[in-house]
């Protein structure tokens, strides 16, 4: 297999775009990509889109043909292929891409990420998102996200006697960073009594415990290693790519506040890459809710089962602490727009090893990893980049 | 000048508080309250509609000041609750208060700013001497599914206009509008109640029309928010007027008289003007009001209005009661009557 760089990366700000479209989005987060490896789009072999539920959302399908035309490929009859794994969308086809490239298949592939959430009203795309749980014996049920995360925070919190005020520091570390983060939907601090105080969504989910609807679209361009340097002064190298799948249905699974897929990933990227836990600078994490955050820091193993609360009340992974994690504002301050989560992950983590990361840098960071989720937890990628 | 010759205002004597809407529905009637800046709102009798509402404000403009009704060469009521799909509320009008049978009238319909597009309208034909003087009114039974965000503020209350030359007690120096094809909210023919964009409506539909009208209206007369004593918003809840009057630099102190919506609801077609007769309640001559309406949909009408010495000696305000009168005393309602009022209980027929 050949070694895979990052050449150049590109993101649209997250929020709500009422006044653009899904083709909008997806088009300028690939200009800005391919501005940033200084590329002309003649060079791209291959294309692959992360995207969750255009159908819903907008009533596209075929996805994968429809950025190749608008990127102004439809001449050149590259391939594009659409991955869909709902909210881990973004995070596979970042891995289809390397991939691709690791085989000697492709030479310069683009994955992007791309999701317009708000042409609908707010119900149907609640509706839509429990799509990535079990629709028969979860969504046409009434479990909707919001609900089964509450029942792993129920579960995680009656197991480990987490507190509720525990829980909220993760939003509030989320938004402080977020505010640092020019492309974030919501770039205000709040504090523990934002969130405290705030509606309740799904006890003891609030609304601050909740990641938004979000509209953007995130683009990174892969290249193998050894051309990366024809594109790019700082190619930053993909040192490890896993994914992983567990039941679609959370009364599935063997412990439902551990994600197990988040286990298998993790622990195949760390033997892929031959590193350590202590080799990790920052990792993106996939935040969809505060509970989320908290069970993947310790299934990633960045800390102790049961112990996520504490460590992130003691500011372990705030910007400064051991292990700083969504330096973007993660999930919930940043914003998802689902299928385009993986990529600006990747986008993140490119900007902290380029040390272009602003006011949210992370000093001297060498290696990042990324972590998707799909579901409750069905479907995991990670992803560990290091500077060159 | 063309300006306003007098003015009245209709509001049922019913309320249901905000609280008891959200007993019903099980939500947090402080955090609906806190988020929205309304409190109470008003509810038509049984057989209160837009057109008794439109009619009883057209009679309270007529008891403040002498006008021939038969000089009233034109009606037009701004609705979206008009009780006729075909059948116009502004016949009803002009034949209760005695313009009938030589005037022109029509009903309109631009979602929460028909009545504003009505005094435009009568601006225009009294400008052009086609008519001596116009009757516009805004009016609503505003409509709000039962458990949707919009049943919280969905009030009922109207204000009427008359235009014309004679003595103008407010004169009207200048209107402007911002109009897009923007569907934030709508109600297609035999639903209802409205469906909305939700948060659509705020950003891209509310502050983008109201600001843009403003913008235009302040560009055209070279005027500065300073320049105004007061000015009145579409107010579909407190927060919304309060934030678009910081952005574009007016002051709290400025729309306080017209911001009437924390204890009256959203009266639609009836926001603005009742907001504009709520500051015409308490005006002295000389003062300078701006006024901005919305309609979703969208558009806004802006106006520059300056108050004239009629207002003292031409008028008598208080032959009809002010808005603060209208909003005093009320009788709760609890939900089931509320329902009763509003004809969501399906009776036997």
């Amino acid at each position: 297999m050949r070694d895979v760089a990052v050449i150049g990366v590109g993101c649209t700000k997250f929020g709500e775009h009422w006044e653009r479209s899904f083709r909008d989005l997806f088009v300028e987060a690939g200009a800005l990509a391919l501005e940033d490896a200084q590329l002309s789009g003649e060079k791209i072999d291959a294309m692959y889109v992360g995207n969750m539920s255009a159908g819903r959302f907008i009533e596209q399908e075929h996805i994968g043909a429809l950025i190749a035309d608008y990127a102004g490929m439809a001449s050149r009859h590259i391939p594009s292929t659409r991955v869909e794994a709902a909210c881990a969308s973004g995070g596979l086809a970042f891995r289809q891409a390397v991939i691709a490239v690791a085989s000697g298949m492709e030479d310069i592939v683009v994955a992007a990420g791309v999701e317009k959430m708000t042409d609908v009203e707010p119900g149907a795309t609640t509706d839509a998102l429990t799509g990535a749980a079990d629709r028969e014996w979860e969504g046409f049920v009434g479990a909707t996200f919001p609900g089964l995360y509450a029942m792993i925070a129920t579960d995680y919190m009656h197991k480990y006697h987490m507190t509720r005020e525990q829980l909220a520091q993760v939003a509030v570390k989320n938004h402080f960073n977020g505010a640092r983060n020019p492309i974030a939907q919501y770039q205000q601090e709040i504090t523990l009594e934002t969130v405290m105080k705030s509606t309740m969504v799904a006890e003891p989910l609030r609304l601050f415990d909740c990641s938004p609807i979000t509209d953007g679209a995130a683009a990174v361009i892969v290249a193998p290693l050894d051309r990366a340097r024809e594109f790019t002064d700082t190619p930053i190298k993909v040192l490890a790519t896993a994914q992983a799948s567990d039941t679609i249905a959370l009364h599935d699974r063997r412990d439902i506040s551990t994600l197990d897929a988040t286990i298998a990933a993790s622990e195949h990227a760390f033997r892929m890459s031959k590193l350590s836990h202590k080799d990790i600078d920052m990792v993106e994490v996939h935040d969809c809710f505060s509970i989320a955050e908290i069970c993947a820091i310790e299934d990633l193993g960045f800390c102790r089962k049961g112990t996520a609360g504490k460590f992130t009340a003691d500011g372990e992974t705030a910007l400064g602490g051991t292990i700083p994690v969504n330096t973007s504002g993660g999930l919930k301050a940043c914003g998802h727009p689902v299928g385009a989560t993986g990529i600006k992950q990747v986008f993140e983590i490119v900007q902290q090893l380029r040390g272009e990361a602003g006011k949210r840098q992370v000093e001297n960071a060498k290696i990042g990893m990324t972590h998707n989720v799909g579901g409750t937890g069905a479907t995991v990628a990670v992803h560990i980049l290091g500077r060159v | 000048m063309v300006g306003i010759i007098t003015y009245g205002v209709y509001i049922p004597r019913y309320r249901i508080k905000v609280e008891e809407i959200a007993r019903v529905w099980g939500a947090n009637a402080a955090e609906i309250s806190g988020g929205l800046g309304v409190f109470e709102k008003s509810v038509p009798d049984m057989d209160e509609d837009a057109a008794t509402i439109a009619v009883e404000a057209a009679r309270n403009a007529l008891l403040r000041r002498k006008v021939d009704p038969g000089e009233i060469g034109a009606v037009y009521v701004g609705s979206e609750s008009h009780p006729y799909a075909v059948k116009p509320t502004a016949c009803t009008v002009g034949e209760a208060i005695g313009a009938t049978p030589n005037m022109t009238a029509a009903d309109y319909e631009f979602a929460c700013k028909a009545g504003t597009a009505a005094i435009q309208t009568c601006m225009g034909l009294v400008a052009s001497h086609m008519i001596t003087y116009g009757l516009a009114i805004g009016s609503d039974v505003s409509q709000g599914a039962p458990g949707d965000a919009l049943e919280y503020t969905a009030a009922a209350g109207g204000a009427a206009y008359v235009i014309g030359n004679d003595d103008p007690i407010a004169t009207l120096n200048h209107t402007a509008s911002f109009t897009t094809d923007t569907p934030d909210f709508w109600r297609r023919e035999g639903q209802n109640y409205p469906r909305h964009g939700g948060r659509f409506t705020g950003e891209p539909g509310y502050f983008k029309h109201v600001k843009g009208a403003s913008n235009l209206l302040l560009a055209q007369t070279k005027k500065t928010p300073k320049d105004y004593t007061y000015a009145v918003f579409h107010q579909p809840n407190a927060k919304f007027p309060q934030k678009v009057a910081k952005d574009l630099g007016f002051t709290a102190e400025q729309i306080k008289p017209g911001l009437v919506v924390p204890y009256l609801g959203n009266t639609y077609s009836g926001a603005s003007p009742v907001g504009l007769a709520a500051t015409l309640d308490i005006a002295k001559p000389g003062d300078t009001i701006f006024v901005c309406s919305f309609g979703s949909g969208a558009g806004s009408d802006a106006f520059d209005i300056t108050v004239t010495d009629a207002i003292k000696d031409k008028i008598n305000r208080d032959a009809a009661p002010s808005v603060e009168k209208l909003l005093k005393n009320p009788i709760y309602v609890d939900y089931a009557r509320y329902a009763k009022h509003k004809g969501k209980l399906v009776m036997q027929v």
